[in-house]
This record gives C-alpha cells, sequence and structure tokens, in this order.
C-alpha cells in the first residue's frame, strides 16, 4: 500500500479562488489517473525561509495520496512543473517509514507486556524456593 | 563543558517517525537556521539522528527552513 505526500507551495500572488481551483484541478489530475486523495491540508500563507522565484511567502498544501499509481504521481508532477503558480513542490513516499515505524511501537508494546508477564512468575518462584527450605528445616 | 548527561530526546518520547512538516521541532535542531546540530553535542541516537537529519533536508527543499543563516 503505497502513500505519497505531496507539498506543493504556490505563488503568494493567487487570489483564494485560484487556490482553490486549482487544488480542484490538481484533484481531478491525480483522481482520473486512479489515484485516491485521502487529504487535503491548507497551511495558507506562509514566509518562506528563503526567496524562491523573487516571492518571500508562499501558499503551501499538501496532498496525501493513497496507492496512486506511478502515472498518477508523474502526471501530478508534469502539471506541477509546467504549471506557472507552484513554485516548489515535493513527493515524499511515506507508507515504508510508517510501517517501521508501527513495527517499533508494535515491538515496544510486546516488550513491555512480556516484562509484565514474567514479573508474577519470579515471585512464585521464589515462593517455592522458600517452602523448599521450610521443609528442609523439618 | 557540559556534565550534565544526555538523553535521546526522541527516543524519550518514543518518537517514531519524525515528520518534514514539523518546522518546531526540527528548527530546535538547526541553531538560527545553521548547520544541524551533531548528534554528540545534541545527545540524539544516531537513528533518530538519521531520520532527523533526513527530515531536516527536506524541510529545506520546500523552504521550511533555511539552508544558509540569515
Amino acid at each position: 500500500m503505497r502513500r505519497y505526500e505531496v507539498v506543493v507551495v504556490l505563488a503568494p500572488t493567487l487570489t483564494e479562488d485560484d487556490v482553490e481551483q486549482s487544488t480542484e484541478t490538481f484533484k481531478k489530475a491525480a483522481e482520473e489517473k486512479g489515484a485516491q486523495i485521502a487529504e487535503i491540508e491548507q497551511w495558507g500563507k506562509r514566509k518562506l525561509a528563503y526567496p524562491i522565484k523573487k516571492h518571500t511567502e508562499g501558499i503551501y498544501i499538501i496532498l496525501t495520496l493513497e496507492e496512486p499509481s506511478t502515472e498518477a504521481v508523474s502526471e501530478l508532477e508534469r502539471r506541477f512543473k509546467v504549471s506557472d503558480s507552484v513554485i516548489r513542490f515535493l513527493t515524499v513516499r511515506v507508507d515504508l517509514d510508517l510501517k517501521r515505524a508501527e513495527k517499533f511501537k508494535a515491538r515496544r508494546k510486546m516488550k513491555k507486556e512480556r516484562s509484565e508477564r514474567t514479573r508474577p512468575a519470579k515471585g512464585i518462584k521464589s515462593e517455592k524456593t522458600v517452602t523448599v527450605a521450610a521443609g528442609d528445616e523439618k | 563543558m557540559r556534565k550534565q548527561r544526555r538523553y535521546c530526546k526522541f527516543c524519550s518520547d518514543k518518537v517514531d517517525y519524525i515528520d518534514f512538516k514539523d518546522v518546531n521541532i526540527l528548527s530546535s535542531f538547526v541553531p538560527e537556521g545553521s548547520k544541524i546540530t551533531p548528534s554528540r553535542i545534541s545527545g540524539v541516537c544516531s537513528t533518530h539522528q538519521r531520520k532527523l537529519s533526513r527530515a531536516i533536508k527536506r524541510a529545506r527543499q520546500v523552504a521550511l527552513l533555511p539552508y544558509i543563516p540569515d
């Protein structure tokens, strides 16, 4: 199950309607190629850490794609490159890292459970040794 | 001269995935837009340092963090 996060930085000169329109077109383009958009996050205008194409601000949009085909991703990237309003974009595949994170989480949980299970067992063992010692005294 | 015992912040918080969009956490390891703090100073374990540096580099690409100090 592939999962991608796409960060798109749009030029700050766009109006809100323009932003909405372009996100709509991106969404359509992705869905046409068989990708599902799980989430669209709008950060709005943000100051850039360094100027890009003479802009000091950018409008951030984060798309999360669920199980897209490779064509969907390349189509989106092609559109970003062609479009003048997109000043920067970054596509990151996140499913592998998230899977690893799940694994670590599960391992931690298992360790915790194991340590809880072994502790009472140890207590029983020590009781037994005590009874044996008592028997020796007899 | 720090005699305080250092520990990995991410290990103690049980962070498994360092998100490159989380600027607040990342920026604390990039003092004033300069270099990434080495793990021997910040005390981050090597596993998390690798994840952290990747996240910082990604954040730099989308202008969430600067490449050069201003």
